[in-house]
């Protein structure tokens, strides 16, 4: 068996793959066309998406920019060969119209009677920014700021509203009194007496003496900014304004929600469910109804407020319902131990849900929180059926304009896409928090 | 709670009511619901209040008076002479048709949509990723009226359908018209039917059954029943002796012979749409503002419903693929007694709850002018009568009751395909 005539003793050096199967070729072979199948279904959508752009991209791509109507429009696009029904979109109307719906009709100086006001939505909006991150980047931003975060939910309606400024201050107050009583009553009795009459000192202060203490303070040392009145709000910002302040209310009212509805309790948990599952098993738009027509009839006779108000009173419990049903979720996503822990720490039922609990259970939905959030932001599109000018009702004014008489396309594809943008950025958002969140195994 | 000695044997003292565990909660839930009932009591008084004030005391006597308007998509007969109570049926009628219509194009669609997204063509996945975010981002109510901006300015109008040198043709050999102002389908008619059984005479809830449609149906059910029935034999026959007999033929005979010759018995044949003067007779007209809501609300939930597919696809393991595969099951077995059965608990729920999102998205017709109930009893009824009260009341009862009639169904088929563990 001498007569072997050669052994390799050295390795062959490694050869580089086909040209076929890395880079852009392999990637597209394998991806696109392995297969006659495969090849088939991606030609076919290839025509699809030819033919979807082929329609939209000459329409959107029109030099109209600067048309002050519709007929102008026409003018300029007969000028460069195109005429008929979808010659070209006309961008001069939202040119024109753009910061109505940005801003609907708040002042912007055009009147000659108030200055221009609109810088006031714009710094609440920046400032909401502000204000989240806290609670959005808690890993990145210092921790102090979450005092600014608590006296938001005051700043933000004032800089909408205006007006002088003791009255947000009186009912921040309302919450600093109530939170005494609180701590002198638990001092003195129970946690229990303590709630109801922090409770009791918070509602008495709200409903009698803030009223004097603001107007008395407001006589000694008038501050304040000019107040709009809410006839004038309209556009993304009365949708983004009643989307936040709903959630902001709407937070506190559900973690009590669903505190209710998952405690042993019974009368309390049946109110809760009642509640809930009402709200939850009617549309919004009956709501709505119930907020343009009815809720001053529930009210003391000659209760008069304005529309926004109700409409926020109604979106708000509407929020409250699904977000008791997000919390709910939290709290049932965590273990049993947590629960456990707590109680043989000896801590009573408050004091375990504020240290232990809550923290866990509203991290846990935060992603939750800004769907909801997203939900409540697209359904604020709905106020338009009752006849508030968000940016779905100014559309209706634009096109009856006599200048754009005949729009469709354009006022709606933008709307569509401002929502797009806001809404898919937060969902978006939402879902890295949610890896980030992710701490079990699969 | 077992004690290690006996408890001091105490009265009952006031505080016991405040500090003691035992009696705490029942304080806390006193409490609770003297104030609930305090609230609610003080919302009715005012209620009662300003109702006696404006002199409208609450009654529904105004449902038996007469509605006075028109309602032109309807599935039961109604005038403008009939009551406000008919008027609410024929919305809630309404209501449920597209809610029915709109439930079941959303599952196909959606079902495809996930499907898809999972698919392994890069470019297919992007697309359908598109359509999804696209459609979930936009609120529903900007869908609808831009889906009938869509069908009103795109579409042809009649008369385009006219003359020698017409614009536009009817789809379908010439059975279908698509048209600016609806569309036209075929209807099914009877010319040897068996007629109508008019059902509650006179009164506001009167509705017509056909008697052609209930023979149909208990002819197609008999059917079924027998075709069940050779299935299980053939079961059977495999159990004992190993070969399964060959019925497909033997199912679908006792299915469709019956049923085809009930129809050429009954004189079944199709009503096309004609073009007549300036509009198109005959046929079923599907007005725009339903097909508008039907559309925009399958396509908005249906990108819904694709995430819904394609997060329960992805839940089920590989290991359970693997571990059927590993006991020799061919790849449609797998799918059919492994996979979706597994799939299925995770997407049904989820499913059955965007249904209800659905049912009461379709509220918004009354932004395209669709007469549901919102249309009618909490639109043009409370206009007219101007029982704010009362017709709210009703239209959020009947919501109510559809969201809880679908939450049951959902709570029982949760309870039934519950893990059972130990």
């Amino acid at each position: 068996m001498s007569n072997i005539a050669f052994v390799r003793t050295e390795m062959l050096p490694e050869q580089a793959p086909p040209a076929s199967a890395v880079g852009l070729i392999g990637w597209v072979r394998a991806n696109l066309f392995s297969g006659w199948f495969n090849t088939l279904i991606t030609l076919a959508t290839l025509y699809v998406i030819y033919a979807i752009l082929a329609a939209i991209l000459p329409w959107a791509f029109s030099p109209t920019v600067g048309a002050g109507s519709l007929a102008e429009c026409r003018e300029i696009l007969a000028e460069s060969g195109k005429t008929g029904h979808f010659a070209g979109a006309c961008w001069g109307v939202i040119t024109e119209r753009w910061q109505q719906l940005m801003f609907g009709f708040y002042p912007n100086g055009s009147d000659g009677v108030s200055a221009d006001l609109r810088w006031r939505p714009v710094l609440a909006f920046v400032l909401l920014a502000v204000a989240l991150a806290p609670v959005l980047f808690a890993d990145k931003v210092p921790s102090k700021m979450i005092w600014f975060t608590a006296a938001f939910p005051f700043l933000y309606p004032w800089l909408h509203w205006g007006g002088s400024i003791w009255g947000p201050i009186s009912a921040l107050l309302g919450f600093v009194i109530g939170w005494f009583v609180f701590k002198t009553a638990e001092k003195v009795s129970s946690s229990l007496i303590g709630m109801i009459s922090g409770v009791v000192a918070a509602l008495v202060w709200w409903l009698t003496l803030s009223g004097f203490f603001s107007n008395a303070l407001n006589s000694i040392l008038p501050v304040g900014i000019e107040p709009v009145q809410s006839r004038l709000f309209g556009g993304f910002m009365l949708s983004v304004l009643i989307g936040v302040i709903a959630i902001a209310c709407s937070l506190p009212l559900g973690i009590v929600l669903a505190l209710g509805r998952q405690s042993d309790l019974l009368i309390v948990k049946a109110i809760c469910v009642g509640f809930i599952e009402f709200i939850r098993g009617v549309p919004l738009i009956t709501l709505l109804f119930v907020a343009s027509t009815l809720l001053n009839i529930f009210l003391p006779p000659g209760t008069q407020f304005d529309i926004i108000l109700r409409v926020l009173i109604m979106v708000t419990l509407f929020a409250a319902a699904y977000m008791a049903e997000v919390i709910r979720g939290g709290l049932a996503a965590l273990p049993k131990g947590q629960y456990e822990g707590a109680d043989s720490l000896g801590l009573d039922y408050w004091q375990a849900q504020r240290l232990i609990i809550m923290p866990q259970a509203l991290k846990i939905s935060i992603p939750g929180i800004v769907s909801t959030f997203i939900g409540v932001f697209k359904d604020t599109v709905l106020v338009s059926v009752i006849g508030l000018l968000d940016p779905l009702g100014l559309s209706n004014g634009i096109r009856a304009d006599a200048n754009w008489n005949g729009i469709v396309w354009e006022i709606y594809g933008f709307i569509a896409l401002m929502f797009f943008v806001f809404c898919f950025s937060m969902s978006r958002y939402s879902m890295y928090l949610e890896r980030k969140l992710q701490t079990g195994h699969r | 709670m077992t004690t290690v000695s006996d408890p001091p044997k105490e009265g009952f003292r006031l505080s016991q009511l405040i500090y003691d565990t035992r009696y705490r909660s029942m304080t806390i839930q006193i409490v609770a619901l003297i104030g609930f009932l305090t609230l609610i009591f003080w919302l009715i008084n005012n209620t009662a209040t300003n109702l006696a004030e404006l002199g409208k005391e609450p009654s529904f006597r105004f449902l038996s008076e007469p509605a006075g308007y028109d309602i032109n998509q309807r599935l039961l007969d109604y005038q403008s002479q009939d009551t406000h109570l008919r008027a609410a049926l024929i919305g809630l009628l309404n209501t449920l048709l597209v809610a029915v219509m709109g439930c079941i194009t959303a599952t196909i669609i959606g079902v495809i949509v996930g499907v898809l997204r999972l698919s392994k063509n890069w470019l297919v996945s992007r697309l359908m990723a598109v359509y999804v975010e696209m459609f979930r981002n936009v609120p529903v109510l900007l869908w609808i009226v831009f889906v009938m901006a869509v069908l009103i300015e795109t579409l042809p109008a009649p008369r385009a359908f006219r003359g020698d040198n017409a614009t536009a043709s009817m789809m379908l050999n010439d059975s279908v018209a698509v048209t600016n102002r609806g569309v036209y389908v075929p209807e099914p008619l009877f010319s040897r039917g068996l007629g109508d059984i008019h059902l509650l005479g006179d009164s506001s809830l009167r509705f017509d059954v056909s008697l052609d449609l209930i023979a149909i149906l208990i002819v197609l059910g008999l059917g079924f029943f027998v075709s069940h029935k050779i299935k299980q034999r053939a079961d059977h026959v495999q159990e004992t002796t190993g070969d399964r007999p060959t019925t497909w033929y033997l199912r679908l005979g006792v299915v469709s012979l019956p049923f085809i010759v009930l129809l050429y018995a009954l004189g079944f044949h199709l009503g096309y749409p004609e073009l007549k003067g300036f509009n198109f007779r005959g046929g079923t007209h599907m007005r725009n503002s339903l097909i508008a809501l039907w559309l925009a609300l399958s396509l908005y939930t249906a990108a819904f419903i694709a995430e819904i597919v394609r997060a329960g696809i992805l839940a089920i393991s590989h290991g359970q693929t693997e571990a059927a595969a590993a006991l020799g099951l061919r790849q449609n077995r797998i799918m059919n007694l492994v996979v979706l059965p597994q799939a299925l608990r995770v997407i049904i729920p989820p499913l059955i709850s965007n249904y209800l999102n659905l049912t009461k998205n379709s509220s918004l017709a009354i932004a395209v002018g669709y007469m549901d109930i919102t249309g009618t009893l909490g639109g043009i009824t409370l206009n007219q009568t101007g029982r704010e009260l009362e017709t709210l009341l009703l239209l959020m009862l009947c919501y109510l009751i559809i969201s809880l009639s679908i939450s049951a169904v959902m709570n029982w088929y949760n309870e039934s395909v519950k893990l059972r563990e130990r």
